[in-house]
């Protein structure tokens, strides 16, 4: 038996592992319930309009077409758009599949074929032939560049930002100035797994509706909702998720068609999106951000002017956190930040890895290099100097900042200081050689969640909560917080995540999973713990060395030293002793008053530096990236085997973002075009070097319970930057403009 | 994908006279993807897997010939081939991925369909795909479209890399149809789109692809393939460059050249090549081959970057062939 006497912080394998390699672990398409429907949905070519006619009769010829759903004989659905509202807290009328005939957007579904077979359902979608009145649309971000607005209702986690000195004067009078418009191309999430639904009836009649999301209970909510349904007889499962990166925040289009379906033909139903599919719902926005920065001749920033702005849905108003990372992260007097977004007919951008700061970060992070370099100085002393040790837009302080160490471990790991500073001075061969950096910030949230731990007569400690596993290594880590908790071995724990009927958890995303669901594990095992002793105190079987103060759960054992030398029970005797055939507990971890008051005073966040070698060819500027090292300080890390995956996958994500991806939009029809894995690139392994992910040690016993920060999006912060800095030291070419593809 | 006759004729008049919207199948990995997106939608299929085309054969020249059912893998990894033919060698293991050259054969690789996205998207207008319905890629977002050989009907690049390694060492396609055997240069294989883009190709309905017949290739270690991709791997051209050279003394003797990822077909120019004809290799030599290659290049929209692309990936090429120093396709440093 493998017993880890902490297992906390240590570096275990994913205990999914194996379900998943051996093809056990269910996803959302994989249920067949029996007399299940294939459904498979029909999109709109154009971007706005109205749907004239649906010619669907040669569709029904196709044998084994049971029907074919359309706003036209699509049963009963919400009356108010408010019912359509999800946790996300996006502003604006949401979208309402097959609600009218009315087209919003470029691949919005006008019908959905259901069939017996997928083949047929797929034979007869392509016979849909749907007459459209177009109308006019905008798709051009550059034309809705003209329409910016700011929304009279932000969104829930929308930070404004406050300037502080007078930003324009003190750019005006800085010595050093550097100013310039940074873009961002629109990207998608492209998880591995397609989104899917599967809804399966139950024998009273109940939904059970596996979906990929990454949070059952607020697609139950939303279902609930939309479709009128009892909350009591939906239950939303999502055991496995084959990535997300925020495609799975909020309810995609497939989970209400086929339960809608499900509701209208009385049959279990599935729909899988195709992968040009992927690219009819949520994305990164483009973004462009403005930014200005004045200094003094020494190098110190007197001034930063950040203008952003993102496109949206003509219906929702989506917006990001972009241009308020450089005015917290950097000490500089005068400073000052503006956001808008930008409507255009397509459907509204969302979040994506590191929503905001991906896109905020990395921009500022780029012309901060800019910045160092006018100032002729080495760009890691340059953000030293002007490093700030608190919130500067808050002026709070923080629970912890360790970027000082990240960015000393970092420069030490990667060879900073051999690094020569002027752009094209590092040579091999044919190869320019650059190395750049840049540093990265992100939020550590800690949000309520509750888990539920109970320990049954098998010996074996069962948690459960309503978190999502979006491949991130959740299961894991939550086992071994209840490992240590309970003082229990690792392998008889059994995780139970992604369903809607579990203890409340908040939707995963925003790296806030581990803390929060980590605490609440952590809670409700210190809890069960404590009434196990007490029941087997108090029951009159007992032997007498069992009291709560002396007594030790160790190893899955109970110990105590008495007179009589060392004693021991185990967990099923004790069950037993104590009468019961199982015990559980539940607890919710929440902020308490110490917690709030700490909200209310002190910022948190974590923190990167980056370093990036990259080579480039001198004369066809193709770009090769070579090394990458990633220091991060995100607190307490529970496994640094997951975390550091975590880390490696985003600084894959985030070469993309500086190298390979873009979605194409045609603005002449507002859709995007290179909507397959062929056309869309992401990168390769020939793309990738080897990373070095290091983790900064960082006390902080007040961003959260475990003192944890979460590591899922960290990783995208800086890197992009790095990359794109790297590349001027190595061609004493700027580029503004995200990805940087060959001849750009 | 719709419903479709499948069958697997045994011999070659089987598989010829066949009436009516057929398609070919060999590997399936394009054929089977465009039937999946609506593209293509033949009422019958022949899968063409049981004729004797699965062979490389050494010929009495010297040359090689290619079966057309012989794998894109199995073909880039054959002795005789790695030996004689590098290039095509390098060519192959240029494009796709390992999964998919296992799979790809030579004569599919020789008919494969552009990859522009509109031809792919049913929803588009397309005329290659939908004759008379328009070229939704003109104006539109096309910066992988081609350059050279484009007409107002059509600016699709056709994609292969095998194809381009083929036309510079002046490859022959063997044909079988219901009128007997033919045979043409691969450079007259593939057509311009004119006004006729739908045809990509010389192929009459009912004929075969048989095999490729390679000439003795003169240029020793003097040549190579090197490709321009958005990413460093599993990414179409956008400018690819084969090369070959026979170097005597120092000096070019004779070149064959031939561009990917430009062109509507594999791209060469005759007189760019004679350029070469016994000449010591300089930079304004290659310069004006280069120019000579590209002239009459057109942008549309989005693609004036492979203009300014493709001369110093040709004049990098050349280089590479003189010093007999040919891009290898592991090591993604550009020599
Ligand atoms: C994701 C992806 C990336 C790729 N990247 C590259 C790349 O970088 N470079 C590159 O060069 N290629 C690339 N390819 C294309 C690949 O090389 C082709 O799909 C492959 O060569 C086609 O061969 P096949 O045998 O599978 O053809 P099939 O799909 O079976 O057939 C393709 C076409 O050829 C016809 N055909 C096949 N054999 C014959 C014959 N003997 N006679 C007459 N007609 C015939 C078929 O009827 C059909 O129209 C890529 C493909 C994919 C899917
Ligand atoms: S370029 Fe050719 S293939 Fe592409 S849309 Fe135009 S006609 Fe069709």
């Amino acid at each position: 038996m493998n017993v880890i006497s902490t297992p906390v912080g240590q570096s275990v394998s994913r205990i999914d592992g194996i379900a998943k390699v051996t093809g056990q672990a269910k996803y959302a398409a994989e249920p067949h319930p029996p007399g299940m429907l294939y459904g498979v949905v029909v999109n709109s070519p154009i971007a706005r309009g109205r749907i004239d006619t649906v010619h669907d009769a040669a569709a029904r010829q196709v044998p084994g077409v049971v029907e074919i759903m359309t706003h036209l004989n699509r049963p009963h659905t919400a009356l108010f758009e408010k019912a359509y509202m999800d946790g996300l807290g996006v502003p604006g009328a949401p979208y309402r599949p097959l609600h009218d005939g009315e087209i919003h957007f470029n691949g919005q579904p006008v019908a959905v074929v259901l069939a017996e077979t997928f083949e047929a359902a797929r034979e007869a979608a392509m016979l849909v032939r749907v007459d459209y009145e177009r109308w006019p649309h905008n798709a051009d971000f550059k034309v809705s560049l003209h329409q910016k607005y700011m929304p009279s209702k932000t969104r829930s986690n929308y930070v404004p930002p406050r300037p502080r000195g007078d930003a324009a004067r003190a750019y005006a009078l800085s010595t050093v100035q550097v100013e310039g418009r940074y873009h961002l191309a629109p990207e998608h999430h492209n998880p591995m797994e397609m989104h899917a639904t599967t809804v399966i009836i139950e024998d009273d009649g109940a939904f059970t509706v596996w979906d990929k999301t990454q949070g059952p209970q607020a697609v139950q909510a939303y279902l609930a909702g939309a479709l009128a349904l009892s909350k009591a007889r939906l239950r939303v499962r999502n055991p496995y998720v084959g990535g997300a990166f925020g495609s799975g925040l909020r309810a995609v289009y497939n989970v209400f068609l086929a339960t809608l379906a499900a509701k209208m033909l009385k049959r279990p139903v599935r729909v899988t999106l195709t992968r040009p599919q992927m690219f009819t719902h949520v994305f990164r926005p483009e973004a462009i951000m403005d930014i200005a920065l004045g200094a003094s001749r020494d190098g110190t920033l007197q001034s930063m002017i950040v203008e952003g702005v993102t496109d949206t849905s003509r219906f929702e108003h989506n917006m990001e956190n972009i241009v308020i990372w450089g005015l917290i992260n950097y000490r500089c007097p005068n400073a000052t930040a503006d956001y808008k977004v930008a409507p255009r007919d397509t459907y509204t951008s969302s979040d994506m890895r590191a929503p905001g700061a991906a896109t905020g970060v990395n921009l500022l992070e780029m012309a901060i290099d800019e910045m160092a370099y006018a100032c002729t100085m080495d760009p890691l002393a340059f953000r030293l100097h002007n490093y700030s040790d608190t919130d500067a837009m808050h002026d709070m302080p923080l629970t912890s900042k360790a970027l000082r160490e990240a960015m000393a471990q970092g420069a030490r790991h990667f060879g900073w200081q051999r690094r020569s500073m002027p752009p094209g001075s590092m040579r091999d061969g044919r190869e320019l050689i650059g190395w750049g950096m840049a540093t990265g910030i992100w939020d550590a949230m800690f949000s309520p969640t509750s888990a539920r731990a109970r320990l049954g007569q098998d010996g074996r400690l069962h948690i459960a909560t309503a978190a999502s596993d979006i491949g991130t290594g959740t299961y894991t880590i939550l086992a071994q917080t209840a490992a240590e908790a309970f003082g229990m071995p690792l392998d008889r724990i059994d995780v139970e995540l992604g369903d809607s009927t579990l203890p409340q958890c908040p939707t995963e995303g925003g790296s806030w999973t581990a803390a929060s669901a980590g605490a609440a594990v952590w809670l409700a095992c210190l809890s069960l713990r404590r009434k196990l002793i007490d029941m087997l105190a108090r029951s009159k079987n007992a032997p007498p060395w069992v009291k709560q103060d002396t007594v030790t759960l160790e190893g899955g054992i109970l110990h105590d030293v008495t007179e009589n030398g060392p004693v021991s029970l185990s967990l099923p005797d004790a069950l037993s002793l104590a009468g019961y055939d199982a015990l559980e507990a539940e607890e919710t971890a929440k902020p308490g008053l110490r917690g709030k008051i700490s909200q209310m005073r002190k910022a948190r966040f974590t923190h990167s530096a980056v370093f990036c070698e990259v080579r480039v060819d001198a004369e066809l500027g193709t770009v090769r990236v070579t090394r990458l090292v990633n220091a991060v300080a995100a607190g307490r890390i529970l496994n640094p085997k997951t975390a550091a995956s975590q880390i490696r996958g985003a600084m894959v994500m985030a070469t993309g973002m500086a190298l390979h991806e873009e979605s194409l939009m045609d603005e002449r029809v507002g859709r995007f075009m290179n909507h397959n894995f062929a056309e869309y690139h992401i990168p390769t392994h020939a793309d990738i070097p080897d990373m070095d992910v290091l983790f900064v040690n960082e006390h902080d016993d007040e961003v959260s319970p475990l003192g944890v920060k979460g590591v899922g999006e960290i990783g995208m912060c800086g890197t992009a930057a790095a990359i794109a800095n790297a590349i001027f030291h190595a061609t004493g070419r700027r580029h503004r403009n995200l990805p940087i593809t060959p001849g750009a | 994908m719709r419903h479709f006759a499948y069958s697997r004729p045994a011999t070659f008049d089987e598989a010829c006279h066949n009436a009516g919207h057929t398609r070919f199948l060999a590997g399936g990995t394009n054929l089977i993807d465009l039937m999946k997106s609506d593209v293509e939608r033949p009422a019958h299929v022949i899968d063409i897997g049981s004729l004797p085309m699965h062979h490389i054969e050494d010929q009495p020249d010297g040359g090689l010939r290619l079966g057309a059912l012989v794998t894109n893998a199995d073909t880039a990894a054959h002795p005789l081939v790695v030996e004689r033919y590098p290039l095509l060698a390098s060519a192959i293991l240029a494009g796709a991925s390992p999964q998919i050259r296992n799979m790809a054969t030579n004569g599919g690789n020789l008919n494969q369909r552009t990859r522009c996205h509109y031809f792919y998207d049913p929803a588009m207008a397309c005329n290659k795909r939908s004759p008379g319905t328009g070229c939704a890629a003109r104006g539109g977002r096309n910066r992988i479209m081609a350059v050279l050989g484009t007409s107002d009907a059509c600016i699709a690049t056709f994609p292969s890399d095998m194809c381009i390694a083929l036309a510079a060492l002046n490859a022959t396609v063997n044909l079988h149809g219901p009128d007997g055997e033919r045979t043409v240069g691969v450079r007259d294989y593939h057509c311009l789109p004119g006004e006729t883009p739908w045809r990509d190709n010389i192929l009459q309905p009912g004929e075969i692809v048989t095999a490729i017949d390679l000439p003795p290739a003169p240029f020793g270690p003097h040549h190579t393939y090197l490709k321009v991709r958005d990413r460093l791997s599993f990414a179409f051209a956008i400018v690819s460059v084969a090369v070959g050279l026979c170097m005597k003394d120092g000096r070019i003797g004779r070149g064959s050249i031939a561009l990917g990822g430009m062109g509507t077909k594999p791209w060469c120019v005759p007189e760019a090549e004679a350029l070469l004809d016994d000449r010591p290799p300089s930079h304004s030599l290659f310069r004006d081959v280069a120019g000579r290659l590209l002239h009459g290049a057109t942008a549309d929209r989005d693609n004036a970057a492979k203009i300014r692309l493709a001369p110093r990936v040709i004049e990098r090429a050349l280089w590479q062939a003189v010093s007999g120093t040919p891009q290898s396709q592991t090591d993604k440093t550009i020599r």
